[in-house]
């Protein structure tokens, strides 16, 4: 009971990061029909911006700062202005193809300039573990979990109680009438891109101490995210929220008591059950069809 | 009105193109017939996705595991004993059930959705490619897959394997040039543009959305059998999803829906890597930022831009030739 009570809060910590990946993708769906399938890659970068940076002499909370900005600055506005705009004029899957495109070239841009290899990637919170009622739990992993609701928290408190969030929700519902309604929907779409791009900034710092800085680790935790988002429902911050902690709880215990081997196949079994049974997700609402 | 020679110039590139491929062997290298041998093999699995995706419009990430499945049934019966004609006939099946199967989500799901079950198969595939060591060899793969004898020739060579696999080819590509101008192909293309419309119009888009992969799956498999005694050696890395992105992006490069499409697309990304050998690791980032600014110049493909392009011309012509006509039909106005 005790290992699999440390194996949830493992999970969680997992979760965790995929929810943090999951919104930003499923914001992005919602303001500009943007299917990123280079979240992933995303999520891999900004670590190897604050590496380049602590490589240039800068100490490691200015080197987060400089991986941050750089990452708002080029996953987000630059994503937007140089691929997005012009392809979203194409339709929704040539945009997705252009992204999976992008995916390979920053994923082999990293392994030609940066490593091939693993790189170790210092951590805020301290690795010790505690124990607690004979549960024993990674100070890293709660560390992150709180880490991960803290920017959940802020990010609902934007959308929800300020009045930029409530004209980025009235583009995400219906673009038009929020046009006709004075809101810059183009600026809208902006923020939610350079959103995306701090919430995938934190991801990274967050994940990189624990799974190493590589630059092949997007493939899984885009996979992930993907998952994540369409369990819990693409249409919906909560659901990709929900998705995030189950896939993860899911799949750390998949590792413990299915098979190492088909641990990553769990996610996989998790999302053609909810696609062929509840395409909507678990939380989504239904989209109407368009014909 | 079009000079007989403008209509022949199609026909003529056409059997010049298929001379030049009997010819090549003659002047290439081991590795440079490798090299063909590898572009047919490879254009064959993109004109089974082409089917998918350009005809009949359903998005599939799923490509590079069936002709990993193909591979593995090769090596597998080959390394058994039994020809590798039987071989061909149980990947075609196996392929052809699967893809079926994979197929029902396309029935629920569009799009982006499928593009996503699709992946998640692709995964699954290689995970039991990898772990099913028993069957596979694992990690390890199977080694010395043998070339074939046909009709007494054994096509051990570099160059006799090469002709085995262009005579593939050659059928795959008549069996789906028939197929696209079959009433079967136009109720491929009726479900890409509108399947409501095709619906009503009485085409039973359940059972050809079925078809449309069942059918692209088992030419995966083909070009898998293929791969397999090409290389001689089979193991899980190739028949990873960036085999599947891979020929993704093979289709669309070179014009998705339009027939020469993957060959074109298959040529780029087989021969762009030995192009580009001097930039070492480059190639693909290269390759990458390439297909991106292709595609936001026109998601249609390189053959896509050429037909607007001739299209153009052919109007700008036909409106040249009505200018000229016009002063004699009505003199004055402004045009």
């Amino acid at each position: 009971m005790a290992s699999f009570m440390s194996l949830v809060i493992a999970g969680l910590a997992t979760g965790a990061i995929y929810a943090l990946i999951a919104i930003g993708f499923s914001l992005l769906w919602q303001t500009s029909q943007t299917i990123n399938f280079a979240q992933g890659e995303f999520v891999m970068l900004p670590a190897f911006f604050v590496l380049a940076a602590i490589n240039a002499g800068a100490p490691f909370w200015l080197a987060a700062l400089i991986g941050l900005v750089i990452s708002v600055i080029i996953l987000g506005a630059m994503f937007k202005r140089l691929l997005v705009d012009p392809m979203l004029r194409h339709g929704v899957l040539p945009l997705a193809i252009a992204t999976m495109a992008l995916s390979i070239f920053l994923r082999e841009s990293v392994k030609e300039f940066y490593s091939a290899e693993a790189s170790p990637f210092p951590s805020f919170i301290p690795g010790t573990t505690i124990g607690f009622a004979g549960i024993s739990v990674s100070l890293q992993h709660v560390g992150v979990v709180l880490v991960a609701i803290a920017s959940v928290m802020a990010l609902t408190a934007l959308l929800d109680r300020t009045p930029i969030g409530r004209q980025m929700q009235a583009c995400a519902q219906n673009p038009d009438v929020a046009r006709i309604l004075g809101i810059p929907v183009e600026r809208m779409i902006m923020y939610t891109f350079l959103i995306n791009g701090l919430l995938v900034g934190i991801a990274s710092l967050l994940v990189s101490p624990i799974y190493l800085a590589k630059f092949s680790s997007g493939e899984t935790l885009g996979l992930a995210a993907f998952i994540a988002a369409i369990v819990g429902g693409f249409n919906r911050i909560r659901g990709a929220i929900a998705g995030g902690f189950l896939l993860g709880i899911a799949d750390n215990l998949a590792a413990a008591y299915v098979s190492t081997q088909y641990r990553g196949a769990v996610p996989l079994f998790l999302l053609i059950a909810v696609i062929l049974l509840r395409p909507q997700g678990l939380f989504g609402k239904a989209e109407e069809r368009t014909v | 009105m079009i000079p007989p020679l403008a209509r022949l110039w199609q026909p003529a590139a056409l059997v010049l193109a298929i001379m030049l491929l009997i010819a090549l062997p003659f002047g290439l290298e081991r590795y440079g017939i490798y090299i063909l041998s590898l572009w047919a093999v490879t254009t064959i699995a993109a004109i089974g996705l082409n089917l998918t995706l350009g005809y009949a419009g359903q998005i599939s990430l799923a490509q590079g595991a069936f002709v990993g499945i193909g591979a593995y049934t090769a090596a597998i019966m080959t390394s058994a004993g039994w020809p590798l004609l039987v071989a061909l006939i149980v990947a075609i099946i196996l392929c052809f059930a699967v893809g079926w199967l994979l197929g029902y989500p396309a029935l629920r799901v569009q799009h982006h959705y499928l593009a996503f079950v699709t992946l998640a198969f692709s995964t699954l595939a290689f995970l039991v490619f990898r772990n099913e060591q028993w069957l596979t060899g694992g990690i390890y793969g199977i080694f010395g897959i043998p070339r074939p004898t046909i009709f007494g020739f054994s096509t051990r060579s570099a160059q006799a394997f090469y002709y085995v696999c262009l005579g593939a080819l050659g059928a795959v590509s008549l069996m789906a040039w028939w197929l696209v101008r079959s009433p079967w192909g136009r109720a491929f293309t009726a479900l890409r543009e509108n399947p409501l419309r095709a619906q009503s119009l009485g085409i039973d888009t359940r059972r050809y959305t079925l078809m449309a992969f069942a059918i692209g799956s088992a030419i995966g498999g083909v070009s898998g059998v293929l791969y397999a005694p090409l290389v001689e050696f089979v193991d899980p890395t190739p028949f990873s999803l960036v085999l599947s992105l891979n020929l993704l992006l093979m289709v669309i490069v070179g014009g998705q829906g339009f027939f020469f499409g993957p060959f074109l697309g298959a040529l780029i990304a087989v021969l762009l890597p030995e192009w580009l050998r001097f930039t070492k690791g480059y190639y693909l980032i290269i390759y990458a930022l390439v297909v991106m600014l292709l595609l936001i110049w026109s998601p249609s493909g390189i053959l896509g831009i050429l037909d607007e392009a001739l299209t153009r011309r052919k109007t700008r012509r036909a409106s040249a030739l009505r200018a000229a006509a016009r002063p004699t039909l009505d003199e004055g106005r402004a045009p």
